[in-house]
């Protein structure tokens, strides 16, 4: 299963709804909905944060909270 | 209309919203900062005119993105809109949502609507919509939403007049519409049993007094109790929880789809531009680390006349006073407790300015995400977050607001090692003693041609700042057993230019109150020490005329006896005796009573320091139109014959203020943001045994 964690610089998927009871409601409430687009900006040095755009949202998230996020690529 | 003379309006809305730069312009300078009763979060609130010739009474509630609280600044937003109490509640919320991001805005405002509170929306930044190829069909919006729709960009004035008209027609309307109908989606009758433990209170605010353990003042025991019997099951709540926002944002998604349309090609890759080159993995830290240079470079570069003007200035003033004031005891406080004193105070506004202007110049642009975002990493290997760059920063400036930016950080773990080991950051308290200390012991000399020793020591003193900070973070991280949570999100706010009056009014109001705060503090001890200093036991009222006695058939000038009575006088005082009682501790590290009697009093904060000596001193010199460096670099240890400020016992002096925790405020905010005492006394122990260790062993090696 891919996750957010797992795509490449420039990618873009699409949030499932299978994971959603692991994404944070934080999370949620940023824009981190099933079926929201998201893309993988950049990584940082060291390649954690990720640097994220998710239903329309710059946000960076830790490598271990994008690992959780099921999602199906483009 | 509404005929009462003042109305509470609340601001609300997601950070980089411009909610801030919409309330400077409604308030203008006719603002002022307060706390939130139990907590630190700091309550702005400012007053403006309406057109209908009522005063509003406007906060701006901290930028938050769900009435779902997960740090202290956002639960202050639910209090207050949960609050019975009719000074604390708003009468009117303006939510304040930015055009380019509605959708996620939208979700704050579909929350707060629900908790019935008359509510208008104020869209944002207009003036960048065509630029951004955004279309927003108002109207219809505001129908939908069945609330009054403004469209404004706040940073130019023209539109506030239509903010304040709305909250005019607004304040005389009745509760706002709540939009539940999720709630029998999700679960019909345990939303329906929960209505009924109290229906005075709309379903939404039952259902976030149990999610948010946040209960209204006039919620009874037995309604708690039954309250609490909804949310036994916390998986369930956590789903309900899910479900509701999931439901919100497919109602928003319904309603934008009529009225907001974006033309993709428009979109400029501006964000996309200058993050490949301030985000990149060796350009980004270049500039990262390039403009820190900047910074600690322009606050001593800039600040040392301004510096001095002041120094010059107090002494000025001081000798001045004296000869117009009647010779006499208040004289003497006046001259010699308070107006050095003051002075020891004000000599920091050019650093605090400019340290303050700087920090707000890099939240405002958006850049200081991007250094969140690059330093996360590294800071994780010390057990801090990344956002646990800005408190280190900002302690540069003052550990206070310092300590109160870590509240940001989700995981208490990062935030109370942050916490601990931001003290150790060289703060503005610091540099007039390090100022001082180095002004006598380090020669005025360039090196390379161009660069300043002097200047040179200071950075080096920054840097062992922030090194033990890191070093003793990295010892936290492997000694503290406290199970790490780390879940992180950022936001990664466009670039913009910075508002200027914004800006402004933050550097204002930040310098403000660290003067009234750190002023109160060292006018107090300046009084009490020049008390201390010009009284003493028995011996202190006798001690002159032995002087005179034992002197009489040496022929000395009058100013040199009167030298003598003077320095006599004062090591017979209280302080005197308690600075001699200190001696036998602090001699291995190179000091003399007097320097105890700074580190007595620099306790409660280091910047007392230089004024207890200026008041020492003063009490002891004789020609008053000197400096304090001039008096200090002028002073003799009477063992050696030689000067008692030389390069070892300055040397350990830098040392021991470089670690030691003397800051009363800090400790008392430690203790309010991490709810203990015991953090609090393990910082003032464990720097204080750092700072004495150091400092002898720094003595001993260069004596």
């Amino acid at each position: 299963m891919s996750t957010i964690a797992s795509l490449q610089i420039g990618e873009t998927g699409i949030v499932l709804e299978e994971g959603v009871s692991k994404i944070p409601l934080k999370l949620l409430e940023m824009g981190c909905l099933p079926g929201a687009e998201v893309t993988l900006l950049q990584k940082a040095p060291f390649k954690d944060p990720l640097y994220i755009c998710v239903g329309g949202s710059y946000l960076a998230i830790r490598k271990e909270t994008a690992a959780e996020i099921l999602i199906s690529k483009f | 209309m509404s005929t009462k003379e003042t109305i509470n309006i609340a601001l609300i809305g997601n950070p980089n919203t411009g909610k801030t730069s919409l309330f400077n312009q409604l308030t203008g300078l006719n603002q002022k900062v307060g706390n939130y009763p139990g907590v630190t979060v700091d309550k702005k609130q400012g007053k403006c005119k309406l057109p209908n010739n009522t005063t509003a009474v406007i906060t701006d509630l901290p930028g938050t993105y769900s009435v779902n609280p997960t740090s202290l600044d956002e639960s202050v937003v639910l209090k207050v809109l949960l609050s019975a109490n009719k000074t604390e509640k708003p009468e009117v919320l303006v939510v304040v949502v930015d055009a380019e991001n509605i959708k996620r805005n939208l979700l704050l405002y579909s929350q707060v609507q629900d908790l019935g509170i008359p509510t208008i929306l104020v869209i944002n930044m207009a003036d960048q919509m065509v630029k951004k190829g955004i279309d927003i069909n108002v109207d219809l919006l505001s129908k939908k939403l069945n609330t009054d729709v403004v469209l404004i960009s706040a940073r130019s004035n023209s539109d506030i007049a239509k903010v304040k008209e709305a909250i005019v027609s607004k304040s005389s309307s009745k509760k706002a519409i709540a939009n539940l109908e999720f709630f029998n989606k999700i679960d019909a009758t345990y939303f329906a049993e929960l209505q009924k433990v109290n229906p005075n209170y709309s379903l939404y605010e039952l259902w976030l007094m149990i999610t948010q353990n946040n209960f209204s003042e006039n919620i009874t025991e037995l309604e708690k109790e039954k309250l609490n019997e909804f949310k036994s099951d916390i998986n369930k709540i956590k789903r309900y929880q899910h479900k509701e926002t999931i439901y919100r944002y497919q109602k928003i998604n319904e309603i934008l789809k009529e009225t907001y349309t974006v033309d993709k090609s428009k979109a400029t890759d501006l964000r996309a531009k200058l993050d490949k080159v301030f985000t990149h993995k060796i350009f980004g830290y270049l500039i990262f680390f390039g403009i820190l240079l900047l910074m600690f470079q322009s606050i001593f570069e800039w600040s040392a006349v301004p510096m001095d003007f002041i120094d010059g200035l107090f002494s000025d003033i001081a000798e001045y006073t004296k000869t117009q004031l009647p010779a006499g005891l208040f004289t003497d406080l006046f001259t010699d407790g308070i107006i050095p004193g003051l002075g020891g105070v004000f000599i920091f506004i050019p650093q605090i300015v400019i340290l303050f202007l700087l920090i707000a110049l890099l939240e405002e642009t958006g850049y200081m995400s991007r250094v969140v975002f690059l330093m996360d990493k590294v800071m994780r290997k010390f057990g801090m977050s990344g956002k646990s760059v800005i408190p280190l920063i900002s302690g540069t400036a003052c550990a206070i607001p310092a300590v109160m930016a870590t509240r940001t950080i989700t995981s208490w773990k990062e935030r109370l090692i942050t916490i601990l080991v931001t003290p150790f950051t060289t703060c503005a308290a610091r540099l007039p003693v390090y100022a001082i200390l180095i002004a006598i012991i380090i020669p005025d000399t360039k090196v390379f041609g161009f660069l300043g020793l002097q200047g040179i020591t200071l950075l080096g003193f920054y840097i062992l700042g922030f090194a033990t900070a890191i070093i003793a973070a990295y010892i936290l991280h492997k000694t503290l057993k406290i199970k790490n949570t780390s879940f992180f999100v950022v936001e990664m706010p466009n670039y913009k230019m910075p508002s200027f009056k914004n800006v402004f009014l933050e550097v204002v109001e930040k310098t403000k109150a660290f003067i009234l705060d750190a002023g109160k503090i060292i006018l107090a001890i300046s009084i009490i020490l020049w008390f201390l200093a010009t009284h003493g036991p028995s011996t202190f009222n006798t001690i002159e005329s032995e002087i005179t006695n034992t002197v009489a058939n040496q022929e000395l000038s009058e100013e040199v006896l009167a030298q003598k009575v003077a320095s006599a006088k004062l090591e017979h005082s209280y302080i005197g005796i308690a600075g001699k009682a200190i001696e036998p501790a602090v001699r291995p590290l190179g000091y003399d009573w007097k320097i105890g009697i700074g580190l007595i009093t620099s306790f409660a904060a280091r910047e007392v320091f230089v004024g207890t000596l200026a008041t020492i001193y003063s009490i002891e010199g004789v020609e008053e139109e000197e400096t304090i460096k001039e008096r200090m670099q002028a002073e003799i240890n009477p063992e050696t014959g030689k000067k008692r400020f030389n390069f070892a016992t300055g040397m350990s002096l830098l040392v021991f203020y470089a670690f030691a925790m003397q800051c009363m405020a800090t400790l008392a905010i430690v203790k309010r943001e991490t709810k203990s005492w015991k953090w609090p006394m393990i910082q003032l122990i464990g720097m204080g045994v750092l700072a004495y260790v150091s400092a002898l062993i720094v003595y001993q090696f260069l004596k």
